[in-house]
């Protein structure tokens, strides 16, 4: 309040400076430039509506001739009318996967310690500082800290004699290091979208009212199980929301895969956590980076599964929402 | 402070309650609580980890990069020549490169962040709660597509438009299509921060501007802007640190020759698509070229975090605090 009042102060002189200008430009001209920005306002923003509409139909057009049961079971191939895209749909489901399994535990976790485990220390002040600007890295970067820290493992073991765990006929096969498989690249999208699910889960969880906790904890119980049975629950419909955003994300994301080095050309679908895969915008960058039109009109029908995968998620966050909060409600 | 003191006293009624309680159950309850602390701090600290991860490596490979015969670093940081992968006359200076990236994000910015603040005006200060709703969606789906449709879209709508329609100069790669296609990217971005700052900025304010005869357009343009200006100027930092780090979009649109060059209707190539095409192609690991791509995404690295420091401390210091 105090700290506000300066600044308060400041912004209302302006409109003392407008009514003393008033007399020399007449009210009509003020009315009159009202309403031009208010043209100008519609414009622009029909604008952003008209660039969406015409990204939409131009994607459409393109490729809604390509779409047929075949392009969804077909693996990619040099010949358009054979290409399809189910390496990429099991390669990025699959990823997006093991991001949500790693990425939600620990990021709903860094946010319950930030919110309401961590005392005001340096250390806490540090970890938000660090994730402030961890959310500005560029996805390509995370590429490079998936490929050496996860890909590589740093070097400790070799990538020509990888030390092996089970079977590989396994679906729990293991390797180290872990090479370009769907564990890497599943990883790596989970430090991309990390930031992400820690500042919404802080939000879902600021959003709690304070008497809920204050009461749970005045009938004794510890912390941890107020925010297990309390502050969690009534939080969960804005983190999920968070989550599927994030997700939404992660889908999406072609750079940091593309840094794993991942093959561009493959014929099979993931069946174990070291599976070579690719992912549908890694299909899409490289099909839609030839010359021909008819990879043109893959691209384009690859981006048309691709939306329709986002809008499934975003249905779903819906839904999630609407149940959840009648559940809590 | 009051609710602090109710909470630790609640606490301290609860520890004596569980007292009665037997003495395994309390100390049960104590370690559990202790380990749980400790696995949150584990979570929280693993994004330090990658912090400070990112920055070994990247720091390690630029200085094995450096230090390499083929590679000065006087040639690297003020050398106007970028030629890696040409025979046997190879050169690393890398302004070619961060030229193109700052050609390409200024391209962006200038579309995006005047029409982002307009957008946030309109559906902060004078649409109607109905358009609202309406508009929302639509910024909200721009912002979920993915980047790599925008990189299509700029090579097969917006450059044969540019190619058509105003100069038959640009070519199937060139630096306006993609910078357009960047600006769209980062376009929600700023509208929908943007509108939240000024959406901040207390009702108080717009009625005590209208009480002296402001029109709507003096109140946000004069009031409404500069109260929110800190937060404005948070988002086009955070929408200029996405437009330099973008990938997708330049690798597929603004070609691959890395050139000085400030003509927006030519091919050029990024910081980013340069890694592209080294981690895409089969260039020896561990070999000069491939080293250059951890020197550059130094650069990058340091180029965005310097933004965010900075768009952070602004939002500190200019932040306007109302009652």
């Amino acid at each position: 309040m105090m700290a506000g009042l300066p600044a308060t102060a400041r912004a209302r002189r302006s409109p003392a400076a407008i009514a003393a200008s008033a007399p020399a430009n007449s009210q009509a001209g003020r009315r009159a430039a009202d309403r031009s920005f208010l043209a100008l306002c519609l414009g622009i923003t029909s604008l952003t509506v008209v660039i969406l509409a015409v990204l939409l139909i131009t994607i459409w057009n393109d490729g809604h001739g390509r779409l047929s049961w075949d392009f969804l079971t077909n693996f990619a191939s040099r010949k358009p009318a054979e290409a399809g895209v189910k390496a990429s749909l099991w390669g990025s489901i699959w990823v997006c996967a093991i991001c949500a399994l790693s990425a939600l535990p620990i990021g709903v976790g860094t946010a319950i310690y930030l919110e309401e485990f961590s005392r005001r220390s340096r250390l806490t002040s540090f970890i938000k500082l660090n994730i402030a600007n961890l959310a500005g890295v560029p996805s390509i970067v995370y590429g490079i800290l998936g490929l050496t820290a996860f890909a590589r493992l740093f070097g400790m073991a070799s990538a020509d004699s990888p030390i092996t765990l089970g079977n590989p006929e396994s679906f729990f096969y293991l390797q180290l290091p872990f090479g370009h498989g769907v564990l890497a690249g599943g990883l790596t999208l989970m430090l991309v979208v990390l930031p992400i699910i820690i500042v919404s889960s802080q939000e879902a969880l600021r959003s709690v009212p304070r008497s809920l906790r204050t009461g749970s904890l005045a009938l004794g119980a510890t912390q941890w199980q107020t925010t297990w049975n309390i502050t969690l629950p009534a939080s969960i419909p804005m983190i999920m929301t968070g989550a599927i955003l994030a997700m939404s994300r992660a889908i999406g994301e072609a750079a940091p895969v593309l840094v794993l080095g991942v093959p561009l050309f493959i014929r099979s679908t993931p069946t174990n956590l070291m599976s070579d895969f690719t992912v549908l915008p890694l299909q899409i960058f490289n099909w839609a980076g030839r010359p021909q039109a008819e990879f043109h009109e893959l691209a384009a029908a690859a981006i048309i599964v691709l939306l329709a995968v986002l809008l499934t998620f975003n249905a779903i966050a819906v839904v999630l929402r609407h149940r959840l909060q009648r559940a809590a409600g | 402070m009051q609710n602090a003191a109710a909470v630790s006293t609640a606490a301290r009624s609860a520890a004596a309650a569980s007292r009665r309680g037997t003495a395994r159950s309390r100390a049960a309850r104590d370690g559990t609580e202790r380990v749980i602390r400790g696995a949150l701090l584990g979570c929280a600290l693993l994004s330090v980890a990658s912090t400070f991860t990112i920055l070994v490596i990247l720091l390690a490979q630029t200085g094995q990069f450096l230090a390499m015969p083929e590679v000065s670093a006087w040639e690297f940081f003020t050398g106007t020549t970028w030629s890696p992968l040409l025979g046997a006359e190879k050169h690393f200076g890398i302004w070619p490169l961060v030229t193109g990236t700052m050609l390409i994000t200024a391209i962006a910015a200038a579309f995006a962040l005047p029409v982002g603040l307009v957008v946030a005006i309109y559906l902060s200060e004078y649409a109607p709660a109905r358009v609202r709703t309406a508009l929302k969606p639509v910024l909200e789906i721009l912002a979920g597509i993915p980047t790599v449709v925008y990189g299509f879209f700029a090579l097969t709508v917006i450059t044969p438009f540019l190619h058509d329609h105003v100069s038959e100069s640009f070519g199937t790669y060139n630096a306006l299509g993609a910078g357009i296609a960047v600006g769209i990217m980062i376009l929600p971005i700023v509208a929908s921060l943007s509108e939240d700052a000024l959406r901040a900025v207390p009702r108080s304010l717009r009625d005590a501007s209208s009480a002296l005869g402001s029109t709507r357009f003096d109140t946000s343009v004069k009031v409404v802007v500069p109260a929110a200006l800190s937060g404005i100027v948070a988002s086009w930092l955070l929408a200029i640190t996405r437009a330099l780090g973008e990938t997708m979009i330049v690798a597929l649109a603004a070609g691959g020759l890395a050139h000085m060059t400030a003509n927006p209707a030519d091919e050029l190539q990024t910081m980013t698509a340069y890694m592209v095409q080294i981690f895409l192609g089969d260039a020896p690991a561990y070999g000069v070229e491939y080293r250059s791509s951890y020197a550059v995404a130094t650069v990058l690295f340091a180029m965005t975090l310097g933004l965010t420091i900075v768009g952070n401390l602004f939002l500190r210091a200019f932040r306007e605090e109302y009652e």
